[in-house]
């Protein structure tokens, strides 16, 4: 019962910080110089035509009726048309969200394995000239810009693999057998470059909690039992070191959703962060606008998870 | 704090330092000037030329020297502002508590949740592309992690003993912050702004690679930009983009190199594992 309480608190807190950036977004997109009716969109437009356009866009209307009419749609899934394609942005950034989950998922999975498997060697043989070459690969990785390392991967890669986009429009085969290998062959340079990136900050911190929890008394009362390394680390330790990293992926949620951004616009993957490159170059506010909604809910969603999350994985963490 | 850890602070301080030498005599090093066209598009590596040429046949390493000024501005200036702005944050919600921390802390909960490079980019889609706006957006919204970290150091500082007598003897607030709190936290200060620093060079040479930066501006992020505008790539012209993206990689890391000995001089305790490498070992918990 408590819990279902602190949950609810949570959730409109949640709820508080999207209106607060809702709000945020529609003043910030107010502030900017020239309207819909005035941006140049209609070029020489006669006086008369811009006022028709500004009562058609509701511009003639007090800021507070405005704001409330903007905040109403948003309520109805309602973000705008997109300048760009003239479909409705939610639809829009439906599409390119499932997009970036096929990319994001499988980069996360191989990122995270490849943290496993070095940080607990690295931890394991704490000290060894093997634990400092991998703490410098990671520290590096940490370092490297994604965009930088996608374009690095792509100049590797180049004849071998697409340079970019989610699957072949020419492509000549038929078959779903043709259309996986395709899609797959795409996924490869995008998904490495993600994993890639986001896997230093993994690496390094699950080692450090692998040392912690190796110095903990219950390690010790295992191995008073006579219980196998292999066993202890595997059952013991590694379970009670992944706690961090579930802090750490709630922490870093920002930065995972920046890595999207440069990774998706480096191989032109038709997702979120393709959306947001897109939309700043065509100068397409109502996508961009809708985009950091989007991306705002997802990170605060995120975090809700994480904390949820964490409280059931360990719980002597309350909510 | 151990040796190695003074090995590996220096050589981060070294980085950071030769990279700032760099910027200040980038004009007196540079063999050529950036506008003018000494070769081929995309030339290689030759012996005029060590580092190659871009796309417009201008001399690579007078590009990547020029770049480290802007970009090292960029870095350095956004740095002040985000420091500035996160310390005076942290030790007024720290210092005052009550409502001045509950409000001051939401402000910094909400900026935290937000997806900082997205809001960035907001933000400078609608300023327009400019160097200025490229380090007030990065100063301006990098200043949370800032805040949280020195308000924690200084809520542990207020109730000390030294502050306590400050106050009995009548010092003023701004007396007691200046002179007793504030040269407490100004260690950590600096280590945070080494973190801050790394995340502002990363967050220009991101919004220079979505066009966010004056197209005129030479910096390492438009470098990579414009190379990979230029297909550099496909071309096989590595050299027009790995030199500026591994000047950010060498900065970044001199940065992490630095900020993570601060925080084992910080932490005391060096855990001891009870069992590593198949060896059973029974130590101090104090790690001694």
């Amino acid at each position: 019962m408590r819990a279902a309480a602190v949950l609810g608190r949570r959730l409109s807190a949640g709820a508080l910080v999207t209106l607060a950036v809702a709000v945020g977004n529609f003043f910030l997109f107010r502030l900017a110089p020239g309207n819909a009716a005035n941006l140049g969109l209609v070029p020489n437009a006669s006086p008369e035509l811009r006022s028709s356009l500004e009562r058609q866009f509701g511009l003639d209307h007090s800021t507070a009726t405005q704001l409330r009419a903007y905040l109403v749609q948003l309520a109805h899934g309602n973000l705008g048309v997109s300048f760009g394609n003239r479909q409705p942005v939610a639809a829009n950034l439906w599409t390119a969200l499932v997009n970036t989950v096929t990319m994001v998922v499988p980069g996360l999975v191989l990122a995270l394995a490849l943290a496993v498997i070095t940080g607990v060697y690295a931890a394991w043989r704490r000290g060894s000239a093997g634990d400092h070459a991998l703490r410098a690969v990671a520290l590096t990785m940490f370092a490297i810009p994604g965009q930088w390392l996608g374009m690095v991967l792509l100049y590797g890669a180049r004849g071998h693999l697409p340079a970019g986009g989610i699957s072949d429009p020419f492509l000549t085969g038929t078959g779903l057998q043709a259309h996986l290998v395709d899609r797959m062959q795409h996924m490869i340079l995008p998904c490495l470059t993600y994993a890639l990136i986001v896997y230093g900050a993994f690496m390094i911190v699950l080692r450090t909690s692998l040392v912690e929890t190796l110095s903990e008394g219950y390690i010790l009362a295992a191995k008073a039992r006579g219980l196998s390394n292999r066993l202890i680390l595997r059952r013991h330790a590694l379970r009670n070191a992944l706690l961090p990293l579930v802090t750490l992926v709630g922490l870093t949620i920002g930065t995972l959703v920046a890595g999207v951004i440069l990774v998706e616009s480096v191989f032109s993957w038709p997702g979120l962060g393709e959306a947001i490159y897109n939309a700043v170059n065509a100068r397409d506010y109502p996508m961009l606008q809708g985009a950091f909604l989007l991306l705002t809910v997802v990170v605060v969603l995120s975090n809700l998870v994480v904390d949820v999350t964490y409280s059931y994985l360990d719980p002597r963490v309350q909510l | 704090m151990r040796v190695r850890d003074h090995k590996a602070a220096a050589a981060g301080l070294v980085i950071i330092v030769a990279f700032g030498l760099l910027a200040v005599l980038a004009d007196v090093i540079a063999p050529s000037s950036i506008h003018q066209q000494v070769g081929p598009v995309f030339g290689p590596p030759s012996r005029g030329h060590v580092l190659g040429l871009d796309d417009s046949g201008a001399d690579m390493l007078s590009l990547v020297l020029m770049g480290t000024r802007v970009s090292m501005i960029v870095g350095l200036a956004s740095t002040v502002i985000a420091v500035a702005v996160g310390g005076v944050v942290g030790v007024l919600a720290g210092y005052f508590g009550g409502r001045v921390d509950a409000w001051l802390m939401r402000l910094t909960d909400v900026f935290l949740v937000v997806p900082i490079l997205p809001l960035m980019i907001v933000v400078a889609a609608l300023w327009g592309p400019s160097v200025g706006h490229a380090i007030l957006i990065i100063g301006l919204l990098s200043w949370t992690p800032t805040a949280r970290v020195m308000r924690s150091q200084v809520l542990a500082t207020r109730e000390r003993a030294f502050v306590r007598r400050a106050k009995a003897f009548g010092a003023g607030h701004m007396r007691i912050i200046w002179h007793h709190v504030f040269p407490r936290v100004r260690g950590l200060l600096v280590a945070n702004s080494v973190i801050v620093l790394a995340s502002a060079i990363f967050f220009e040479a991101a919004l220079a690679f979505l066009g966010l930066e004056s197209v005129t501006t030479t910096s390492w992020g438009t470098l990579i930009a414009n190379a990979f505008n230029r297909a550099a790539s496909s071309a096989g012209a590595w050299w027009a983009f790995v030199p500026p993206g591994a000047c950010i990689a060498l900065l970044v890391l001199g940065c992490s190199l630095v900020a993570m000995s601060f925080e084992d001089a910080g932490s005391a305790r060096v855990p001891a594992s009870h069992i590593f490498a198949g060896r059973l070992e029974v130590t101090r918990r104090d790690g001694q």
